[in-house]
């Protein structure tokens, strides 16, 4: 076999390989976009999951259900490092994963003001280093801006079982509820995760994960830096409260 | 009546025979490829935590291996000798390529939850062991077959594997799917409530079986239990 049949072989090999990947992706682009949307939508309105009105469930509401209750209930305002709103919408447009890598006085992050029963819930996004690779979430908070309501987690490589428990296992999730990011004199102390588990009545910590400590450190690095970063506009948000 | 005879041969070859069977039977236990031919224990460590993601990777595997293998064995009299295995990898990538287009857009929490490990069946040392071993020498069909085999033996290695570390260390099994069931654990969503049930209060859960390590015990008991039955195996020497 001489070489230029080799490399017409593999020529033709990759060529036929690549055209029919294309083909498929252009067919099944737009159902993994839709998903996406959807998921993310979803990881948000988890994180308030508590205070959905009565008979919501998101679990098993359709997609299209899914969207436009996030459209009517959810306004994603835009601000920026020093807590000014920069946009009262389009929040949810906003490639968190892209704006964070930006240095923190030029972000614009969303934040998503969830409305029910006439009370609001802030909810904030978070990005951070799990072990493997990156993580991120949801955290709301009440109208107080201190009490957490809820928290939703992903991740894009942590290993299942282990590390990826943050998202699989809702008894994680469940333990923030009724934490505190601020401290008594109003302090910002955020919450972490403890190993080997936390004091029951440490209002700032929870368990960490056994077998997968360093994705619980990214995970409490990322509450602090994430929160931290949202400081200015909680208390000028709070100011406003009065 | 030559004719008719040479005809008779031909018509009855059997899609399924004994050869064939045994192509698809073998990989099961003579020559599983994780606990005989010791190929793919990275992601056997990796995922068996837990059911789901195990029963994901060992269909997508099947898949892989069965698909891979009869496209290279229709392509084994073509693919020059000194390029074989890119052309082979070329091909398992398109795969799984292929597998992972088709999760995302039609069940993207599945895809979501194993992330990374559907691109790592691209490393997956019992895909390309099985095209270097047998498809590259083997008609398209037998190749087939081996590939099915040889993802089943692997598929079935996992899924026990990830039975016993999710029993033993979550107290759960196939949790994620809408069979899930909560067997064992400290509050009352489980079956036996270990606070309240006077039988099973020293029970906690093993975290060693959380962690990647348990898998190798747990193979290890598996090579050891296999070599009790199956004498075949006993090496002599």
């Amino acid at each position: 076999m001489n070489n230029r049949y080799i490399i017409v072989f593999i020529f033709l090999l990759t060529s036929v390989v690549a055209l029919s990947l294309t083909m498929l992706r252009q067919v099944t682009e737009p159902l993994a976009k839709k998903n996406e949307e959807l998921f993310t939508k979803k990881a948000i309105l988890s994180a308030v999951a508590d205070h959905l009105p009565e008979g919501k469930d998101l679990d098993v509401m359709p997609a299209d259900t899914l969207l436009s209750f996030f459209d009517q209930q959810v306004q994603a305002v835009v601000v920026d490092a020093s807590g000014q709103v920069v946009r009262e919408e389009g929040g949810d447009k906003i490639q968190v994963a892209k704006v964070w890598k930006a240095p923190a006085g030029q972000r614009k992050m969303p934040v998503f003001i969830y409305e029910n029963a006439g009370k609001n819930y802030y909810i904030f996004p978070l990005r951070g280093k799990g072990l493997w690779d990156e993580i991120w979430g949801y955290i709301a908070l009440d109208s107080d801006l201190n009490t957490v309501v809820g928290v939703s987690f992903d991740h894009k490589a942590e290993t299942p079982g282990l590390g990826a428990e943050i998202k699989d296992n809702p008894k994680f999730a469940k333990q923030f509820v009724g934490k505190k990011v601020f401290d008594e004199q109003g302090q910002f102390v955020s919450i972490s995760l403890k190993k080997g588990g936390a004091l029951p009545d440490d209002p700032h910590a929870v368990d960490g994960i056994t077998g997968a400590t360093l994705t619980a450190n990214g995970v409490s690095a990322m509450l602090s830096n994430g929160l931290g970063w949202y400081l200015p506009y909680l208390k000028s948000v709070k100011k406003n409260q009065g | 009546m030559a004719d008719t005879a040479v005809k008779e041969v031909k018509e009855k070859k059997p899609l399924l025979g004994k050869k064939e069977r045994k192509l698809l039977l073998d990989p099961l236990n003579d020559n599983n490829p994780i606990t005989v031919q010791v190929l793919g224990i990275c992601s056997a460590l990796a995922v068996t935590s837990m059911v789901l993601p195990s029963v994901v990777i060992s269909v997508a595997v099947v898949f892989v291996t069965a698909f891979s293998s009869l496209f290279v064995s229709l392509l084994r009299r073509k693919i020059p000798k000194q390029v074989r295995m890119i052309a082979q990898l070329v091909i398992i990538a398109f795969l799984v390529t292929v597998v992972e287009l088709l999760l995302k857009a039609y069940n993207y929490p599945v895809y979501k939850q194993l992330s990374v490990y559907i691109g790592l069946i691209i490393t997956n040392c019992i895909v390309m062991g099985r095209l270097e071993a047998f498809a590259m020498a083997n008609k398209p069909w037998p190749a087939f077959l081996d590939g099915i085999g040889n993802g089943l033996g692997y598929g079935a290695i996992l899924i026990g594997v990830s039975v016993i570390r999710e029993l033993f260390g979550k107290g759960s099994l196939f949790a994620g799917t809408p069979i899930a069931l909560n067997i064992i654990g400290p509050t009352s969503d489980y079956w036996i409530n270990t606070t309240t049930n006077p039988w099973f209060s020293w029970y906690v859960n093993n975290n060693l079986m959380v962690l990647p390590v348990a898998a190798m015990f747990i193979i290890g008991v598996f090579i050891w239990v296999q070599r009790t039955f199956n004498q075949k195996l006993v090496d002599v020497s």
